[in-house]
């Protein structure tokens, strides 16, 4: 019987109830470790299709008579359109339709940073859009502009209320310490530069509004579209069968969306309305810049009796603050915990989610105070860390929690400083350091899928999520194979069509496998469970001592040994249909990923080039489905985070808020040259106490630790505290400079 | 509109086209060879790589009036073995790059085929993966025959 409950959901660290209608679930989890199929190497099964350039992107879309747009933005990072005429724009060849301020949604008078969208061209092809612009007669009436984000803190332009929070006292607690250190920490502006732009095609058939959109959650753009145009949910549709990246910046959808519906109203055709790369630097998103003043207080052995912190996010024009206090309150035992955190409104381009908002950006801040903390008490972090070891979240249980096992598993990776310390120059030094990972990832309810059993002995298992390119199409047909007891290469994924699957989760904040998973669990074992019931009846044996194996239906007495296609084959074109629904959470517990990470660099105190030549990665995410795409993850999470913490850098002129590096040269992402060693392991534990899999998401956990490894490592080999990311050569000369001055005031440095 | 006279994965191609195209517009747009992709369309990522006459270019930046030469798109590589060796490295996350990345490695192979690392992430170095399979892409290169 279906069930009511209130029950909690959390996406990227924002939290809330909703009510939802569960079904029994009465699937008990498998036993720990590698099964069957699930725990074990899958290539993706969209590989040879994706690699063989097959796939078809959002980009590659071109339905007949489709338009082009170009979209009119804001060269100043603040200012009001004051006049726009389009009479000369619109009398140019191929010039079908434009748009001005608040004619779509995004489009607006106001435009707050330099690269908002104020107005759009439709033509027939982009180059003539694009041209058209140039026509467009407009007169704009400049505004005050606001850079720093403490200004704006000062008077009070905020994007959101403050966060303020505290548990026991905080001031006593630091008052009694025996050592404290403090630290101002500061992160910058990341891009996310997806290989394939923010884009959409937008078509009207009928009443019905088409949306070919590379997206991160088809069912929210499908939300937000049909709410701002106001028409039935079912009377849009959202197709993203394959996507090129988003790492957080495509989850709902933008100007482009709602621009790309109403010129194809308009006119009657096809609309694509797609980002330039350079658009896609100043206006698509970026991982918001922060400011942290950070302090913690110890007792002489180490127990950390004080954590507090000022923390700044530099949201932008828009966006939300996202829980950069996080891992203060969160990763170790302290009993007082004092922080604040500001969302600055600043003329600057949008914050958008990137790959653990927040969580990032505080962890490169606390777990470098708690290295300096270590240096202090003359205290090796690992040990620091294991003192400090959390047994609840503010006093809430956790569903399952194996950090120490992951100290565990890096302990022969810490193990190895002595020696990579030894191959120290005159000029290039050599260290190791270490950070730990705390976030979210347990997923939550609601997300359904269902599975169809063809006479052929094969599956579908449909369900209207999107694969954002983490592999979740093969990880669902892990989970469908092992259920169903057959081999992986019978089960097909149907997905990216939200009028053609059952509602499925967002692919952000490490929750598709954990969301959808399920589900499909309990599809599978519906399918089966019918399956089952079948071939009692065929064999006339009881069903309890059947099961299907290696796709064999097998009795417990070995007289019952039949291909499953032996046995279906008699349904014809009747098919066997199973349905599973995602369960609550557990309640009252908190759902977490964790990890660690050990870095090791070399730097060169002369020109301040720093290499990253190994990382070793330990994370505990409860089960792994697939073990080879968990590899791929972690890797890819380091190699992301090695380019925020080194070379990526957005510029913007501090006079005028013009964005400086628009291009990908400018903006340096890493390269294959650019890649250490990596070692990845997992604790692969289930969590008995999540869901029917024990599953975690794993998108997110591997860039969290990684820049305070990075920078641990770094003051390992040279002494120097690096407080600021990117670590340009610039700052790793500055913080050489500062060690250098602190060893002449008697301090010890290894420089 | 002048005409482009393309040999394209070993067939001919006539197909008037404006003056100023680049070659990676008239493979997607006028050819319907959508495996090669555009992702910064300046040639600064890779993406849009295709082969003439056996060398590496970028077609995004690449002028299809002016091409003379064999062009190999990802299309004439879809029976190369890297194909089938970037699949069992798993060296590939959302795809968008990988077309690129394997007409990249194909030439590598092609006129080097026993890369050494060193010489898979010099050639390599301008092929963009945002995603990172960087790893996975170094082990299909050096794994491409098995």
């Amino acid at each position: 019987m279906a069930r009511l409950i209130r029950t909690e959901k959390e996406v990227e660290g924002r939290f809330e109830d909703v009510w939802l209608v569960v079904e029994e679930d009465p699937l008990t989890q498998w036993p720990a470790g590698p099964l069957a199929v699930v725990g074990r190497d899958a290539t993706r099964q969209d590989a040879p299709e994706r690699v063989r350039g097959e796939a078809r992107f959002t980009a590659d879309i071109q339905l007949p008579g489709m338009l082009h747009t170009a979209v009119l933005r804001s060269p100043y990072a603040h200012a009001r359109v004051r006049r726009i005429d389009f009479t000369k724009a619109l009398a140019l060849p191929g010039v079908r339709a434009a748009l001005g301020p608040g004619e779509a949604k995004g489009l607006e008078e106001e435009a707050g940073f330099a690269g908002a969208a104020v107005a759009a061209v439709a033509a027939d092809t982009f180059g003539k859009a694009r041209a058209a612009l140039a026509a467009v007669d407009i007169e704009w009436e400049e505004l005050e502009v606001v850079l720093d984000p403490e200004e704006a803190v000062e008077r009070e332009m905020f994007t959101a209320p403050s966060a303020r929070y505290e548990r026991g006292d905080f001031e006593r607690a630091l008052s009694e310490a025996d050592v404290v250190v403090e630290g101002t920490y500061r992160t910058s502006v990341v891009l996310h530069n997806s290989m394939e732009t923010h884009q959409a095609v937008c078509e009207w058939v009928g009443d019905t509004l088409n949306v070919y959109i590379s997206t991160q959650y088809i069912w929210g753009v499908r939300d937000a579209v049909s709410k701002e145009l106001g028409i039935s949910g079912d009377k849009v549709r959202v197709v993203c069968e394959f996507m090129g990246g988003g790492f957080g910046s495509k989850n709902g959808p933008d100007e482009y969306t709602f621009v790309a519906a109403e010129l194809a109203r308009r006119t009657g055709r096809p609309v694509r309305c797609a980002l330039t790369r350079r658009e896609e630097n100043t206006s698509a998103g970026n991982r918001n810049a922060t400011l942290q003043k950070l302090t913690v207080g110890a007792k002489s052995d180490g127990t950390i009796v004080a954590l507090g912190g000022d923390f700044i996010n530099a949201i932008g024009w828009s966006g939300w603050s996202a829980m950069t206090e996080g891992p203060m309150q969160m990763l170790y035992a302290c009993d007082n915990v004092r922080t604040v955190r500001h969302g600055a409104k600043i003329n600057t381009p949008p914050m958008k989610a990137f790959r653990a908002p927040g969580f990032v950006e505080g962890t490169f801040g606390l777990e470098c105070l708690i290295d300096e903390l270590a240096a202090k008490l003359e205290l090796d972090p690992l040990e620091l860390r294991k003192r400090n070891y959390a047994d609840s979240n503010d006093g809430k249980p956790f569903s399952s929690k194996n950090l120490m096992q992951c100290y565990e598993l890096a302990q022969k990776h810490w193990d190895r400083r002595d020696e990579v310390r030894a191959r120290s120059t005159d000029t290039w030094k050599h260290g190791v350091g270490m950070a730990s990972q705390i976030w979210f990832g347990g997923g939550g309810p609601p997300s359904y899928a269902w599975i169809r059993a063809t006479s052929d002995g094969r599956f579908t298992v449909v369900t209207a999520m999107q694969d954002i390119g983490t592999g979740t199409r093969t990880a669902m047909a892990m989970i469908a194979a092992e259920e169903l007891g057959v081999p992986l290469d019978r089960v097909d994924v149907m997905l990216g069509d939200s009028a053609r699957g059952p509602y499925a989760t967002l692919s952000a904040g490490s929750s598709t496998t954990p969301s959808v998973g399920p589900a499909v669990r309990a599809a599978a074992a519906d399918a089966k469970r019918q399956i089952l019931e079948i071939a009692a009846q065929r064999y006339d044996v009881e069903e309890r001592v059947l099961d299907i194996k290696d796709g064999l239906v097998v009795s417990a007495d070995g007289n019952v040994s039949t291909p499953l296609e032996a046995l279906l084959e008699i349904l014809g074109d009747a098919q066997i249909l199973g349905k599973g629904a995602r369960g609550p959470n557990p309640a009252g517990m908190s759902v977490l990923t964790f990890g660690v990470q050990v870095a090791e660099v070399a730097v060169d105190i002369e020109t301040g080039e720093i290499r990253v030549e190994r990382v070793a990665a330990a994370h505990d995410v409860g089960r792994i489905i697939n073990a080879l795409g968990a590899r791929s993850q972690v890797e890819g999470g380091i190699i992301q985070g090695i380019g925020h913490t080194l070379s990526e850098q957005r510029l913007l002129d501090p006079e005028t808020g013009r964005i400086l590096t628009t291009t990908l040269d400018a903006y340096r992402m890493p390269t294959i040259a650019d890649v250490p060693e990596i070692v990845c392991e997992f604790v692969d534990a289930p969590d008995e106490h999540l869901t029917n899999l024990g599953s975690k998401g794993l998108g997110e956990p591997p860039i969290v630790p990684l820049a305070a490894a990075i920078a641990n490592a770094i003051r390992d080999a040279t002494g120097a505290d690096v407080h600021e990311l990117p670590i340009s050569r610039e700052e790793m000369l500055r913080a050489l400079d500062a060690a250098k001055k602190k060893e002449k005031r008697g301090a010890p440095a290894a420089v | 509109m002048p005409e482009v006279k393309l040999t394209l994965n070993g067939g001919e191609h006539i197909v008037d086209a404006p003056v100023g195209i680049s070659l990676a517009s008239l493979l997607r747009e006028r050819l319907g060879f959508t495996g090669t992709k555009i992702a910064c369309n300046e040639g600064h990522c890779g993406a849009c790589t295709v082969q003439i006459d056996g060398v590496p270019t970028l077609s995004c930046i690449t002028l299809a009036h002016s091409v003379r030469g064999d062009v190999t798109t990802i299309e004439g590589l879809r029976d190369h073995p890297l194909i089938d060796a970037f699949v069992r490295a798993d060296a590939v996350q959302c795809g968008f790059c990988t077309p690129g990345q394997v007409v990249s490695a194909a030439a590598l192979v092609a006129a080097n085929p026993e890369p050494t690392v060193d010489e898979i992430r010099h050639q390599m170095a301008g092929n963009i993966c945002r995603c990172g399979t960087y790893p996975r892409i170094e082990e299909a290169i050096l794994h491409w025959r098995d």
